[in-house]
């Protein structure tokens, strides 16, 4: 499970925890995240995310 | 080619590199792919996402590895000119010219993305000038040099800031970012104060059901609330040596109390910074004016992010993310020549106190109603007609955000 980092303001999806108000059951990998997904906190393209280690 | 042509040639002059300068130049590219853009910045001009600044000390992130992307590859992505620490010394809006530490270039079209800075006070005492505060990667650093007790230019390392003793830091504020500092910093270690003349932390923006429980979340952080008190003075404190694990400032407050700390922030707001745009004679109220295809009163020139005062959020300024992401968009269509009028989304803040996560969607500016607790952790402004205009979720009812946004849309 990957964590990825919005680089516009930060927002963190991670994979383990999905984005169930929005949807994306946990567990969603981050390529079957819907394309028209976008930021929750600045609403910014899912392709502006970038994949980070934690 | 002549010095004359080159400068011919310059079609988009963007000022400023922030996430309003960078995000226009990259809503522009997608558009355009040809034309000329060249960026002035005071700064280095690296990409960071400002809200960064306000919970990098929990995530254990130094200064540097807050860049996600460094200026010159920026410069490349996006095929940008970038004349990063250059000053902007005037702009000549008839001859389109705009004059730089850098030398003088044309403009076709120019784009104001000057930012806004963080309001100071003036205040008493002989340690009045250590007083920081944080609207930049920049500030950050010094922020972050000061409390860490790390050098000024931290290596990649992450700060271990239990092995060191523990530093108090009193913050001037208990707005939103002085509440995200609070919290971040209280998270990591610190002993936070926060002095604020209201009575409650976020007084402007929540109800006050809700600024009750961020007061007794970062409370039981350890964060003291010294409510109804301003800063008035800042001194060394006596006695203090670089050798004694004692305070190194007195901070005394309006209501006669004295409170330690090593490092004082300032963190009371931000005003507009409209120097630029006032001495080339555009009009400037709270903020650079611009109208609904934001065009500030001189033709060619356009403006947006947190110096904007926009016509599309009733003559406000918006010193948040999501309206840099709507200008952005709507300003790059425009600039490619389809006129493209700016219309806000809705646009629920979301505040960065883990302690308490908060999604704020403020009523409209000027709706008469009043705030109703509906349920523990939501609140909804009611208009006089029982509907509602504005909605506040904390805790775990954050998740509810989408839900709540499409109520207020109906």
């Amino acid at each position: 499970m990957k964590t990825y980092l919005c680089i516009v303001c930060g927002f963190i999806y991670d994979e383990a925890a999905g984005r169930p108000e929005d949807g994306i059951a946990p567990g969603t990998k981050w390529a079957d995240v819907p394309d028209t997904w976008a930021c929750p906190d600045c609403g910014v393209a899912k392709a502006d995310f970038e994949a980070v280690e934690v | 080619m002549s010095a004359a042509q080159a400068q011919a040639d310059q079609g988009l002059v963007i000022i400023g590199a922030g996430l309003a300068g960078w995000t226009t130049a990259r809503e522009f590219r997608k558009l355009d792919p040809t034309t000329p853009v060249l960026l002035i910045t005071a700064d280095s001009g690296d990409f960071y996402a400002k809200p960064s600044l306000s919970n990098a000390f929990m995530q254990g992130r130094a200064p540097a590895q807050l860049v996600t992307t460094p200026a010159a590859t920026m410069a490349v992505k996006l095929n940008v000119t970038l004349h990063a620490r250059t000053r902007v010394m005037s702009i000549d809006p008839l001859a389109q010219t705009v004059a730089t530490s850098a030398g003088h270039f044309k403009y076709h079209r120019l784009v104001l993305a000057t930012g806004a800075q963080a309001i100071r006070v003036p205040l008493a005492g002989n340690a009045a000038e250590q007083v920081l505060s944080v609207n930049s990667l920049d500030d950050f650093g010094v922020l972050y040099a000061q409390v860490t007790g790390s050098a000024a230019e931290p290596g990649p390392t992450s700060p271990a800031p239990m092995a060191k003793p523990t530093r108090r830091v009193l913050i001037m504020g208990a707005g939103l970012i002085g509440c995200e500092f609070a919290n971040d910093l209280a998270a990591a270690g610190w002993q936070v104060s926060v002095a604020d003349p209201a009575t409650s932390p976020m007084a402007a923006l929540l109800p006050p059901g809700a600024s009750a429980e961020l007061r007794a979340a970062l409370s039981e952080l350890g964060v003291a609330w010294h409510f109804g008190a301003t800063v008035t003075a800042v001194n060394h404190a006596p006695h203090a040596t670089a050798h004694q694990r004692q305070s190194a400032l007195q901070v005394a407050l309006s209501n006669g109390e004295s409170v330690p700390a090593d490092v004082v922030l300032s963190a009371i707001g931000l005003r507009a910074d409209t120097a630029l745009a006032q001495a080339a004679g555009l009009r400037c109220e709270r903020g650079i004016v611009v109208d609904r295809w934001l065009q500030t009163s001189a033709p060619n020139i356009f403006a947006l992010g947190d110096g904007a005062q926009y016509a599309s959020a009733a003559d406000r300024t918006l010193p948040f993310v999501m309206p840099i992401m709507s200008a952005a968009k709507a300003l790059a269509a425009t600039l490619c020549g389809s006129p493209t009028e700016l219309v806000f989304p809705l646009m629920p803040v979301a505040i960065k106190t883990p302690a308490l996560p908060i999604v704020v969607a403020p009523p409209p500016p000027g709706t008469a109603g009043a705030w109703q607790a509906v349920e523990p952790g939501l609140w909804h402004f009611l208009d006089p007609d029982g509907q509602p205009r504005g909605f506040v979720l904390t805790g775990k009812q954050t998740a509810r955000r989408g839900e709540q946004c499409k109520l207020l849309e109906r």
